[in-house]
């Protein structure tokens, strides 16, 4: 037996042993996934012992080092252990901006000090992190943000407005894009700091949106007090780690979405058949349109993954995946309100599961928005790319 | 499924790239094309192409081939796609070749050695109507003493013009619009009966509307079992489905490299056209589009070469992306080379032809489309 197979077998008999059956059911609606943090209410004693157990393994961050509260797995090691957990369908035990955005950064350009004191409280559910990257006058632009940290002696002085920080008002820290210098070119000036959400002079107000729902903030800083070791990297040199921040968020945007219920039986379930085909034919070519796009985008994430050497990022192609990835995801929405027609509209019945169908596709209109939008997306693959001039 | 070439397979793709780029550019094709040549496609080439082993590729290596499967084979094809290349590949080491691989040992022993060598082109006598569709099939062939006689039309025979033999598909039972009752057989060109019209196609390749009056073929002539065609013919099809596609991504491939090398240079207003953010913007969208492509080709040749049970499903999911993503490559390279884009003398316009004949070939996107759906009951 292969050391590989050796760890799927030994994975296995762990998952079966531990993972609490209530924790194998299909996740219900927003309430079902853990986001942890200092003020999370657990919503069942299995979804906390969940949580404990694979704290304990080292398995909400399975590829980080031991010391940082990781199990040291080898990417292939993870991916079978995810492998594992999809097969008796365990359902992820935390969510966390944490684990997806601030550990990568941290573990490539914290200093030992920062990693020692933020890693393991993220990966033990502790502490819940968000993203103060957009400003009002800073969304596509992000380099223009102006967002003032003053240098005063053993402290940085912040004040500015960051706005769709998602999830800013449950957030227990915040890692925050700050402007240190505004003499030389926009993408020089900018820093990387961390500071907790309760310090003075911190506000997070919640946005309410087309689908009803608020999960970003509008985030305000008056005279807030950053101490001096919360720079990450180099001052005035953060936009390098803002980058490859971004780079992660656009993988995970556009990193395509197998769980959700294929197109085609959402719509033959609304709309019947007629002697076996879609009662609405114009629909049914346009879905068979849009799964054979699905399924070769879902390849093409797989194979640009597979591509690029393990643990590299893969540069302006990201930006390629997170462009097709939410216009066919919006596309695929289009077509889901298609199909269910009137009661698709439906927004507050228990019918509807208070709107759910109207209320996803509204969401999916802010996936070609955020994390820099299509049109970002294909000016970088221009320049990057194709090196068009001017681009 | 791997989906990321290993050596072996980057190798085979850089030795085709090299022999294609040298042998048979874009210019062969014209020369064929300007000197009405009366093959349509240069019988030297693909001899040396049966050297390089490009013809027995999917041919057992007891039978002279070098068997490196469907996934090497779209690297071939791409490469031809790229230079417009014309040869007997897809009529030949394909389709008879994937035909053949289901006939009897007699039919293996005579025939596939002599496709892996170069020495027989054959071809594929399917389509009858304007469109794709094997169930329509309306050819018959009725029992006649100790064999058959055939009797039907056949249409977009590729390379049956200069065929040295046919695989006919006919209807032993049932009725055209069945989707059983079809049998295959080989077919010798020259019999009494059957008469051949070259067609010459718009994208200066061959094929060929082949009659066949009361031609009568022995009992041994039939490839696979009596009203068992269908099974062969599937995997056939989806053989030459998914070449086709990869043929298909590197035409598309080309046809956008050479729209983007061209926008770098053409200038007016006093700019290079490719400032232009509404021209950076569809060419990254069709950037993205073919690397979406890509993948679908690579997937479904891996899936054949694997023997994966929706591998048929694959090829036909692949052959209408492609279909529908080198068409935008072709249409938006004429359009952004503007004005020189619809004259003869540059190549833009003659990747449109192929692919507009590619699409059509075993079935366009709608064709496949609709064949996704009823495969998943909707």
């Amino acid at each position: 037996m292969s050391d590989l197979d050796q760890f799927r077998s030994e994975a296995r008999t762990w998952l079966e042993a531990n993972c609490p059956a209530e924790m194998r059911e299909p996740v219900k609606g927003d309430m079902d996934f853990c986001w942890g943090g200092r003020n999370y209410e657990f919503q069942s004693d299995a979804q906390k012992l969940w949580l404990d157990r694979m704290v304990a393994q080292g398995w909400t961050v399975p590829t980080w080092p031991k010391e940082y509260g990781g199990a040291g797995l080898s990417r292939k090691e993870e991916i079978v252990l995810l492998q594992e957990m999809k097969r008796i369908n365990a359902r992820s035990p935390l969510s966390s901006f944490g684990i997806w955005m601030l550990g990568p950064a941290l573990l490539k350009f914290g200093n030992d000090a920062q990693k020692a004191q933020h890693l393991p409280p993220i990966a033990r559910g502790e502490i819940r992190w968000c993203q103060g990257y957009s400003e009002p006058g800073a969304g596509s632009d992000l380099a223009s943000l102006k967002t003032k940290a003053e240098d005063k002696g053993d402290y940085y002085l912040v004040n500015g407005q960051k706005v769709w920080t998602s999830y800013a008002d449950k957030a227990d820290w915040i890692f925050c894009l700050v402007r240190t210098d505004n003499t030389g070119k926009k993408h020089h000036g900018i820093s990387f700091v961390l500071f907790d959400m309760e310090s003075e002079g911190v506000e997070a107000r919640p946005i309410k949106l087309i689908s009803g729902r608020s999960p970003f903030c509008e985030t305000f800083m008056e005279d807030v007090k950053v101490p001096k070791e919360n720079l990450v990297g180099e001052e005035h040199k953060g936009w390098t780690i803002a980058k490859y921040l971004l780079t992660h968020e656009r993988e995970m945007i556009g990193g395509g979405n197998d769980a959700a219920r294929p197109l085609h039986e959402v719509a033959a379930a609304s709309l019947g058949l007629d002697d076996g085909k879609l009662a609405d034919p114009m629909l049914r070519a346009k879905i068979a349109e849009a799964e054979i796009d699905e399924w070769a985008f879902n390849l093409t994430v797989k194979r640009k993954l597979a591509e690029a050497k393990a643990g590299a990022s893969l540069g302006a192609d990201s930006s390629m995946l997170k462009y097709y990835g939410t216009e066919l995801n919006k596309r695929k929405y289009e077509l889901m309100m298609d199909a269910t027609g009137h009661e698709g509209l439906e927004w507050e019945s228990e019918r509807s599961s208070d709107g759910k169908m109207a209320r996803s596709w509204l969401r999916t209109k802010g996936n070609s928005i955020e994390g820099g939008t299509s049109e970002v997306q294909l000016n970088i693959i221009s320049k990057h790319i194709l090196q068009l001039p001017g681009a | 499924m791997a989906l990321v070439l290993n050596e072996d397979e980057i190798m085979m793709r850089d030795m085709a790239q090299g022999f294609f780029a040298e042998k048979a550019p874009v210019k062969a094709l014209r020369e064929l094309r300007d000197n009405r040549d009366e093959t349509g496609f240069d019988r030297a080439l693909w001899a040396e192409m049966a050297a390089m082993g490009f013809a027995g590729i999917i041919v057992p290596e007891d039978h002279g081939g070098v068997d490196m499967g469907y996934l090497a084979a779209g690297l071939v094809a791409e490469q031809m796609g790229r230079n417009l290349t014309a040869s007997p590949f897809l009529s030949t080491a394909v389709l008879a070749a994937t035909a053949l691989k289901h006939g009897s040992d007699a039919q293996k022993s005579e025939y596939l050695p002599k496709i892996a060598s170069g020495e027989a082109v054959m071809a594929l006598a399917l389509d009858e109507g304007v469109k794709h569709n094997p169930r329509a099939t309306e050819t018959t062939a009725e029992p006649s003493g100790n064999g058959f006689k055939l009797n039907g039309s056949k249409a977009m025979v590729v390379d049956g013009h200069v065929a040295d033999k046919l695989i006919v598909v006919a209807r032993t039972s049932g009725e055209p619009g069945d989707a059983t009752g079809l049998s295959l057989f080989l077919v010798d060109p020259k019999t009494d009966g059957i008469s051949t019209e070259r067609t010459i196609m718009v994208d200066s390749r061959n094929a060929a509307r082949i009659d066949f009056d009361n031609v009568e073929i022995d009992g041994d002539a039939l490839l696979g079992e009596l009203n068992g065609g269908m099974d062969v013919l599937d995997a056939v099809l989806s053989a030459g489905r998914g070449i086709a596609a990869a043929e298909l991504l590197g035409a598309g491939a080309q046809a956008f490299e050479d729209t983007v090398a061209y926008i770098k240079e053409r200038q007016q207003f006093g700019k290079i056209i490719g400032e232009f953010q509404a021209l950076q913007h569809r060419s990254s969208h069709l950037y993205s589009e073919l690397e979406i492509a890509r993948s679908a080709v690579v997937g479904a040749l891996t899936a054949l070469d694997e023997g994966h049970e929706n591998a048929a499903r694959y090829c036909a999911m692949a052959k209408a992306k492609l279909g529908s993503v080198a068409k935008l490559a072709s249409q938006e390279g004429v359009q952004m080379h503007g004005g020189v884009g619809m004259t003869d003398e540059y190549d833009i316009g003659l990747f449109m032809k192929r692919i507009r004949v590619l699409q059509e070939l075993l079935g366009d996107a709608h064709y496949h489309m609709n064949e996704v759906a009823t495969d998943d009951a909707y």
